[in-house]
This record gives C-alpha cells, sequence and structure tokens, in this order.
C-alpha cells in the first residue's frame, strides 16, 4: 500500500478510495514524490494492455469452424508457446464439453472392455512432459512459388507446451490388450468425429491421454478434458477431445489418413501413415516483416525441433548459405521439444540473406528446400522441413522474398 | 486383526478370496457395457466390419443428395470451387501435375465414404441421417464416378466389395527421404 493520494487524478479517485482509506486507517504518510496507486489484486490474470500479439487467422470462408490459426512464433520468447497462442486446428469447431459428463471409451480386441471419466485418469501416475506440437501442413507454402510472408504464417503452426497426462500404456495394461491387436483406432467427441489410426508400439512408448497443458486443464480449442497426446508426431494424429480408443488388428483407414494428411508423390503413389514431424529450424528475429534498427551487433534467434529426437546443432549463415556458424543452443534441450538458439551477428548494413539448419540426436541434418522437391516432386503438401531464408534489406527490413 | 478381516475369517471367506483378487485386481476404468460400445463405435473397416444394417441405391441417393449434401457439394458432386471440395471427377489425374482429389479418383475404400459420412455429414448436422440414407448417398457419389452401375445397391455385403479406382495408390512413409551433407 503506497500513500500518496495527493498525486491522484479526480479520475482515478473511485478506483483508489479503498486504498487512500487504508492508507488513512494505517497511519501511513504521504510522499512527496508524486505516483500512483497500482490496479488491485485479480483472480485471473491477464497480460499488459500495451501487448497485441495474437493468433492469426485465415481469410473469411463458409466454415469458420473449420481451419486453422497460426502462433506468432516471431514475438515468443524461450521454449514454450502460452496456451492462449497455442496453433489451433479444428475440423468441426471447438465442442463444449461437461467434464462431468465425458467419457472415454476404451475397447475393441481387449480382454476387458473399460470407461474412463477424467476423474477416474487422474487416479493413474501422471507425466508432465515438454513437446512440441505441429500439424503437418506446416510450412506448406514453402512448397509453392509464393511462401508466407512472416515466420507466423510460414510455420505458425508450431507450438510448445508443458503436457500433463496417464500413459496410455497404463490403460491398455488394465484393459488386457488381446496379441493380435496392432493399432488403435482414436477418435474424438468434436461434431465431425475425427479419427485416425495409430500403431499400437507408439501407444505403448511415450504416448498419453493429456489433461494438462502448462500447468492448467487443457484450453477447449487443445482439446479439453482430454486429449491424445503423440510427441513428434503430426498434429491431427493427437486427437482432441478424445472420446474412443478401438483395439484393432488393422488401421480404420479414416477419411483423415486416406484423402487427407497424405502425401501424393510425382509418380502418383501416395504416402500414407507420415506420423514423424521431421527435424526443421526458424529463425524466428530478424524475420519476415521485422525491421532491424541500424547496422551493428543483433541477435539472430529461433526454434529448432524434431519429431525424433533431440536437437544437437544449429547453425546460421548470414550469407546465403556459404558459410556456416554454429549458433549456441539454450537450455533446456529436450526430446521432441523446441529448442532456442541464439547467435550475436555484427551486421555491416548490407543486404544479407540469414538461415538456419539443424541437426538431431538421428544424425539428420535439415535440408533445402530444393532437396526437398527433388526428392518429392511438387504435388506434395505435407510435412515441409526445408531450409528458410530471411532477406535483410539495406534499410533494415526483413521479407520472405529476395525480389521485394 | 482388525475385526472386519475376523469376520471374514468366521465367515470362511478369506481363506478363497485372496486367490480371487490376484486373479482380478480392481481396474480404475469402470467396465463397459455392450450396449455402450454399440452407441459409441462408428468404426467401419476396409473389409466391411461395422458396416450397419440397411441399404441404398443410386436412385435414393440421387434425393438424399438433393436434400443433404448439394447445398454445399453442389448439384452433381462437384463442388464449389475454394469452399467445397469436388466428390466427383479427376479420376487418372493423381500422377499429373495438377492432382485433382476426389472420392473417385484418390480414396482408396468405398467403406471411408459410408464411415465419414456417418460420423461427419451434413457439417452442420452431423449423424443425423440414417444408415439407409448413408447407404443412398455413397451409391449415388459412386456412381456419379462411374464405380458402380445405375441400378447397384449398396449395404453392408455390397459396399465392402466395391474397387476404388486408386486402390494401389498409397505406399508407406519412407521418410528420412533426404540425406543432406554440410
Amino acid at each position: 500500500m503506497t500513500d500518496s493520494v495527493d498525486a491522484l487524478k479526480p479520475s482515478r479517485r473511485k478506483l483508489i478510495s479503498l486504498g487512500a482509506a487504508l492508507a488513512t486507517l494505517t497511519g501511513c504518510k504521504k510522499s512527496e514524490a508524486p505516483s500512483m496507486l497500482g490496479a488491485p489484486l485479480s483472480k485471473y490474470g491477464n497480460r499488459s494492455p500495451s501487448e497485441k500479439t495474437e493468433r492469426l487467422l485465415p481469410p473469411e470462408g463458409p466454415t469458420p469452424a473449420t481451419g486453422s490459426s497460426r502462433t506468432p512464433l516471431q514475438d515468443s520468447y524461450g521454449i514454450l508457446t502460452p496456451s492462449s497462442l497455442h496453433f489451433e486446428r479444428h475440423h468441426s469447431g471447438v465442442p463444449v464439453i461437461d467434464p462431468a459428463k465425458h467419457e472415454l471409451l476404451l475397447h475393441g480386441l481387449v480382454e476387458q472392455p473399460l470407461v474412463y471419466t477424467l476423474d477416474d485418469l487422474k487416479r493413474f501416475p501422471a507425466v508432465s512432459q515438454i513437446h512440441f506440437l505441429e500439424c503437418s501442413g506446416n510450412g506448406r507454402s514453402e512448397y509453392t512459388a509464393a511462401p508466407a510472408a512472416t515466420a507466423q504464417a510460414s510455420h505458425g503452426l508450431a507450438s510448445c507446451s508443458e503436457w500433463t497426462g496417464v500413459p496410455v500404456r497404463l490403460l491398455l495394461e488394465e484393459a488386457k490388450l488381446k496379441p493380435e491387436a496392432k493399432w488403435v483406432i482414436a477418435e474424438g467427441a468434436d461434431p465431425c468425429h475425427l479419427t485416425r489410426s495409430i500403431p499400437i508400439a507408439k501407444l505403448l512408448d511415450d504416448a498419453i491421454i493429456a489433461f494438462g497443458q502448462n500447468g492448467e486443464p487443457l484450453r477447449p480449442e487443445q482439446g479439453y478434458p482430454m486429449r491424445l497426446f503423440l510427441p513428434g508426431w503430426e498434429g491431427n494424429t493427437n486427437i482432441k477431445w478424445l472420446r474412443r480408443l478401438m483395439a484393432a488388428d488393422a488401421p480404420a483407414m479414416t477419411t483423415h489418413e486416406t484423402a487427407f494428411y497424405t502425401d501424393v508423390m510425382a509418380d502418383g503413389k501416395a504416402r500414407q501413415f507420415s506420423f514423424d514431424m521431421d527435424a526443421k529450424s526458424l529463425i524466428t528475429r530478424p524475420s519476415g516483416g521485422q525491421k532491424l534498427s541500424g547496422a551493428g551487433s543483433h541477435e539472430i534467434t529461433g526454434i529448432a525441433w524434431s519429431g525424433r529426437g533431440k536437437i544437437t546443432r544449429v547453425e546460421v549463415s548470414t550469407d546465403g548459405g556459404k558459410t556456416w556458424k554454429d549458433a549456441a543452443l539454450q537450455q533446456p534441450i529436450l526430446s521432441k521439444a523446441f529448442t532456442r538458439f541464439a547467435l550475436t551477428w555484427d551486421w555491416d548494413g548490407q543486404p544479407a540473406s540469414i538461415l538456419s539448419r539443424c541437426t538431431d540426436d538421428s544424425g539428420y541434418l535439415q535440408p533445402t528446400q530444393d532437396e526437398l522437391t527433388a526428392a518429392r516432386g511438387h504435388n506434395y503438401g505435407y510435412h515441409n522441413n526445408g531450409i528458410k531464408t530471411w532477406f535483410v534489406k539495406a534499410d533494415g527490413s526483413v521479407t520472405h522474398a529476395a525480389s521485394v | 486383526m482388525p475385526p472386519v478381516f475376523s469376520r471374514l475369517l468366521a465367515a470362511g471367506v478369506l481363506f478363497s478370496a485372496p486367490l480371487a483378487f490376484a486373479q482380478q485386481k480392481a481396474t480404475i476404468g469402470k467396465p463397459a457395457s455392450q450396449d455402450k460400445i454399440a452407441a459409441m463405435n462408428l468404426t467401419v473397416f476396409p473389409d466391411g466390419r461395422g458396416l450397419p444394417d440397411g441399404k441404398g441405391t443410386v436412385a435414393a441417393g440421387k434425393e438424399v443428395f438433393k436434400e443433404k449434401c448439394a447445398v454445399c457439394h453442389n448439384d452433381h458432386g462437384e463442388g464449389r470451387e475454394n469452399q467445397y471440395p469436388p466428390l466427383v471427377g479427376g479420376i487418372g489425374t493423381i500422377n499429373s501435375s495438377k492432382p485433382i482429389k476426389t472420392v473417385g479418383s484418390y480414396w482408396p475404400y468405398a467403406t471411408t465414404v459410408f464411415d465419414y459420412i456417418r460420423r461427419a455429414m451434413p457439417y452442420d448436422q452431423p449423424g443425423s441421417l440414417t444408415s439407409d440414407q448413408i447407404y443412398a448417398s455413397v451409391a449415388f457419389i459412386l456412381n456419379a464416378n462411374g464405380i458402380i452401375g445405375d441400378n447397384d445397391e449398396m449395404n453392408k455385403t455390397t459396399l465392402p466389395k466395391v474397387k476404388m479406382p486408386n486402390r494401389d495408390g498409397f505406399i508407406p512413409d519412407a521418410r528420412p527421404d533426404v540425406k543432406s551433407k554440410r
């Protein structure tokens, strides 16, 4: 409690009348220096009104419940994404679910079909793990002649959170999988009941049923009250609003593993069940749409991640890829999570092309866009992890295209 | 000995109970009834498992499509550009420079069409169609693609036997497919 009541403007008086009264009661003396009381306590916090960064929505269309919003990676610090800025991808909107009524059914090739409530899940030993989540369509515009202009528009279908939940393995052990069970069909409680077939090995490995995100219950747009979380795997397999797990001897060949989320090669054959997200890095500052304040020292920073493990190395080039320097990797460096990298750059004020490439602990080196296209043809849409270049102009502005 | 144990012992229960507990450890999940499973299970497999009773003809499907589907997918399933996807056409384009992906040209299994309509369509009223209406609309879409005849009926026996044009168009994931070098 401060005692500077004499400096208050009339319009603020109502707000601080309680504070003034308390100051009088407690005998505080008036200060010489003018200042103002701060806002009172609040039950649920919000950010500074000066901060405006937000998710990027697509252009308005006829089906606003279907589509995606993108994380402002260029404005993010460290490795965690605030839950309020986590990217969204919905196929029939965000359902309103009463957690007390929601049930998860586990059935199919099990000895004992079981039903779980949210409270039931919380009786199991929970784990909390920091992992990225990425839509397999992230970076799709990089395959085209017109890549998106900002880090958010081109790569914002990736976010990173701490996820809390129960290993799926524990539920499968309770229900007792039959030996012929090779897949589990996972289904959501959204209106379209989005469904994917998941190989049993992943569910017995590091898969969880998550009910927590960044220390609080899942946000509705992230699958409240429970979602499947498959570390390192393409976003749509992480079924939100999870309501059913069916053990089976074969995949169901659902719409979202045949018609969609499959990749057509040049010869017309389409890759299917492309689960892992390949290693990728992105410079988030300076990035498209930003402007350097002038020649001199600037930090180049960004994020790198791999669905196959840990990032072991990130290199940065400021000359279009002719020479590379190792960036510093900031702790923590976690498996299947964003890793923050940084390199101090002394900009000479001349036009420059800045880019990054990462390596993961499988030894995989992030490829160039040309290498990807050469291997996959021009009809591939998903799983773009090519090296991303930003162009710094002489006036300090940063763009996505060399010619702009 | 706690009183409850001594009472059980007196009743002769405790001698046999531990064996039974060892065999059937209490689960956290509650047993699911067959009724609940039947009510929630929507999955249809390519071999037809999961398909319900019922039937539908191309003629009946034309009426269902007109009433329930055409508002988005257009009168003949041709879609509306940049808004709603086409369901018809494009067969033979998947290996071209501009693939046109439709049910007819791309989807490998006819059972998936039934599964998807039942779980997700119509877009604003999923779950509202009867099994007969779904079989009929599947028949209409397959016929519009030239995959089944005008007089064919779709039911749980005939639908899994339909061979889609792109049935053999899918291959396993081959990534990591690019070996970049430093």
